[in-house]
């Protein structure tokens, strides 16, 4: 019995009269990683960005575990704990080192005492490789570098799900593979994700199922085999086709 | 409050004559500033040796003491050295002067940020190094200090008004009579600082448009990186 | 008179000055921090309350806001013109203060917050251990220009009749007759007051400085 992390139901963003995505529903399931994917400027950020309530969605309800999120009075910075994100822009605090960075939640969210925090931040720094670049500033790293450390910040928050918004979109071609690698391991661990992404290679190989989002709501989803082969719809086909031609040949370079 | 709107109208003409001898030393200032100032900063930048380290010494004395100590400097230690100057002139110069070092950096800084090349391409196309300065460097630099410079002649308004201190008659030295007058000094000051508000808000307006009027589109001094 | 003496009699009134400053500066500091938090983070009233009180106490005069000041100060409680002086400059000085922080917070990205609050921070956390500790750094530069022009405006002072240095070179001047010695001594010390107080700020923005940061 597959056992839903993440239910969203209904859900609808919009500003002003712009609609940014409406009505969307979607469940991931434990242990699961759902790639999103779709033409840029079609709300897959900003349901991220809803979903762990980064910002506010008008309309609709979202499940953590069984819980509802959504509800009235519900503690977002509690909810926040239990969703790691991964920005496209690394986001990490700039006057902290790696290690700190990856610290910084346990000691003042978690209020781990300091040898305690030390030590899992650690941990989820050689978890990502980069066990030997801790005592590094934000700007002493590569962009790559930079995108693992933020990473190992979400997990040492032991999140029940992972956000990742296009991860390696804002990295140059050859450290694009050292990321991905890094998400590649954690699916396979077995940890829940939800991933925006434009690398179909990792959405192939990796995911369990593939949601493809467009004008802001679900054109069609499905597993991987079944989407890249046998799409239902023509204009499916026709997106998925595009993005190969143009990542295609980016990812055979890497 | 009230009583602010009284002293206003009773003292106004006394006030408006103090404010045309504040807008006079500001705009004395204002302009031997410049006019120093600009060879200030063509001394620090383009200068031979002893050139540059006059105007640094200048500029740096200057902007590292207070107004006040220049002004009576100038006002009451220059006649031991048998110059005698009236109290209007000290103003004007202690005005001008500490003016021009700040005057000095801001143009400077606008010829900084125009860099070697432009000398480089005007020395290539065979104008001398005064040439290259005067017809090329020099008309961009004064373009694009415009923006850091207008905070300026704002700057020089507002520390006019300690030259009450040696008795120019300005708009400071009209609100001090009129608090021994009326007793008042809480509600004199008040009433001084809303026309000096009023003249603050004036020339603001007035200098974002010249900043409009004079702005070359996509010509700008790289704001400095936060 | 000799010069020793001439020097030295100048030279106590710096005590003066550097207390005005000392109690200016940290006073300012305090209140601009505070102002600028609620400014930036306030939400609407508030930073409408915040903008309009920094566009009018930096549109007036120090030495009118001084006076001011020092008249509504002193006319309430019953304080020295040091006090009440030292109290007002920073009043003054806050108004500055707070455009400083202000500019250093918001160039702090937005990003900082969100990434922060992205990990379980709320916004007051959020404040404290990343906003913060980041625009502190910023301001450093600019503030050591703020206390600069904090220890050149205790010289207003001297209208308040407290004895620091402009004061006592005045008084030497007239008993001396020899005006323009003391305004050179004065205007030294001030300029070596200054100098190493941006060279203190200077080493301390260098230490503080994060590698690599762009």
């Amino acid at each position: 019995m597959p056992n839903p992390i993440l239910v969203v139901k209904d859900l609808t963003k919009k500003y002003g009269d712009n609609i940014i995505f409406h009505d969307i529903n979607m469940t991931v399931n434990e242990g699961d990683t759902d790639v999103i994917i779709g033409p840029s400027g079609t709300g897959k950020s900003t349901l991220l960005r809803c979903i762990n309530l980064l910002t506010k969605a008008n309309s609709g309800q979202i499940w953590l575990d069984g819980e509802e999120i959504t509800a009235p009075g519900y503690d977002e910075d509690e909810v926040r704990q239990h969703v790691g994100m991964v920005f496209q822009n690394f986001l990490l605090f700039n006057h902290l080192t790696a290690l700190d960075n990856v610290k910084i939640g346990l000691s003042k969210v978690k209020k781990l005492k300091d040898d305690q925090a030390e030590a899992k931040a650690m941990q989820e720094l050689d978890r990502v490789g980069l066990a030997d670049r801790a005592h590094h500033y934000p700007g002493q790293l590569s962009g790559g570098q930079q995108q693992r450390v933020a990473i190992a910040r979400a997990l040492a928050m032991d999140p029940r799900i992972m956000l990742f918004d296009e991860p390696t979109s804002a990295l140059d071609p050859e450290l694009i593979g050292e990321v991905l690698e890094v998400m590649r391991k954690l699916a396979l661990d077995g940890m829940t994700m939800l991933v925006v992404t434009h690398e179909m290679g990792f959405a192939r190989e990796v995911s369990d199922r593939i949601i493809f989002l467009e004008k802001g709501s679900i054109v069609e989803e499905g597993p991987p085999e079944v989407l890249f082969y046998t799409p239902k719809f023509e204009r499916t086909r026709e997106f998925l086709w595009k993005i190969t031609e143009l990542y295609g040949k980016k990812e055979s370079d890497s | 409050m009230g009583s602010v709107f009284v002293i206003l109208q009773r003292f106004l003409p006394e006030f408006l004559k103090g404010t045309a001898v504040t807008l006079e030393l500001t705009a004395v200032g204002i302009l031997l500033g410049f006019a120093l100032g600009l060879t200030l900063a063509l001394m620090r930048a383009y200068g031979s040796k002893p050139l540059r380290i006059i105007a640094i010494g200048f500029i740096e004395l200057f902007r590292g003491t207070p107004l006040l100590v220049q002004l009576f400097l100038i006002y009451y230690g220059l006649p031991s050295l048998g110059l005698t100057l009236s109290q209007s002139v000290s103003a004007y110069l202690a005005l001008g002067f500490n003016s021009a070092a700040y005057q000095a950096e801001y143009i400077r800084g606008a010829i900084q940020s125009i860099g070697e090349s432009q000398m480089t391409a005007g020395r290539a196309i065979g104008l001398s190094r005064w040439q290259t300065i005067r017809f090329i460097i020099m008309p961009q630099a004064l373009r694009l200090v415009i923006p850091a410079w207008s905070n300026e002649p704002i700057s020089l308004l507002k520390t006019s008004a300690v030259v009450f201190l040696i008795a120019v008659q300005d708009l400071m030295a009209r609100g001090k009579r009129a608090a021994s007058i009326t007793y008042n000094p809480i509600g004199s000051y008040l009433a001084i600082a809303v026309i000096y508000l009023v003249m603050v808000f004036a020339m603001s307006a007035l200098l974002k448009w010249l900043e409009r009027k004079t702005k070359i589109p996509g010509f700008e001094m790289e704001t400095e990186a936060a | 008179m000799d010069v020793g003496r001439f020097i030295q009699y100048i030279a106590s009134g710096t005590a003066y000055t550097v207390s005005v400053t000392l109690i200016a500066l940290p006073l300012g500091l305090f209140l601009g921090l505070i102002f600028s938090l609620l400014y930036v983070y306030g939400g609407k009233v508030l930073t409408r309350i915040m903008s309009i009180y920094s566009t009018v106490m930096r549109g007036i005069p120090p030495i009118v806001l001084l006076f001011i000041l020092y008249f509504m100060v002193s006319g309430n409680i019953n304080l020295s013109p040091f006090w009440a002086g030292s109290i007002s400059l920073g009043i003054v000085s806050s108004a500055y203060q707070m455009e400083i922080i202000r500019g250093a917070l918001l160039s702090v990205s937005g990003a900082q917050m969100m990434a922060a609050r992205a990990i379980g921070m709320s916004r007051m956390r959020a404040i404290k251990h990343i906003i913060i500790p980041q625009a502190f750094r910023m301001a450093i530069c600019p503030w050591s220009n703020e206390a600069a022009i904090v220890i050149k405006d205790s010289s207003l002072v001297y209208a308040l009749g407290v004895p620091e240095i402009l004061r006592r070179a005045q008084l030497i001047s007239a008993s001396t007759q020899q005006p323009f010695l003391a305004f050179i001594v004065a205007g030294l010390i001030y300029f070596m007051l200054v100098f190493v107080t941006n060279r203190l700020l200077d080493g301390l923005d260098k230490r503080m400085r994060i590698p690599a940061n762009p």
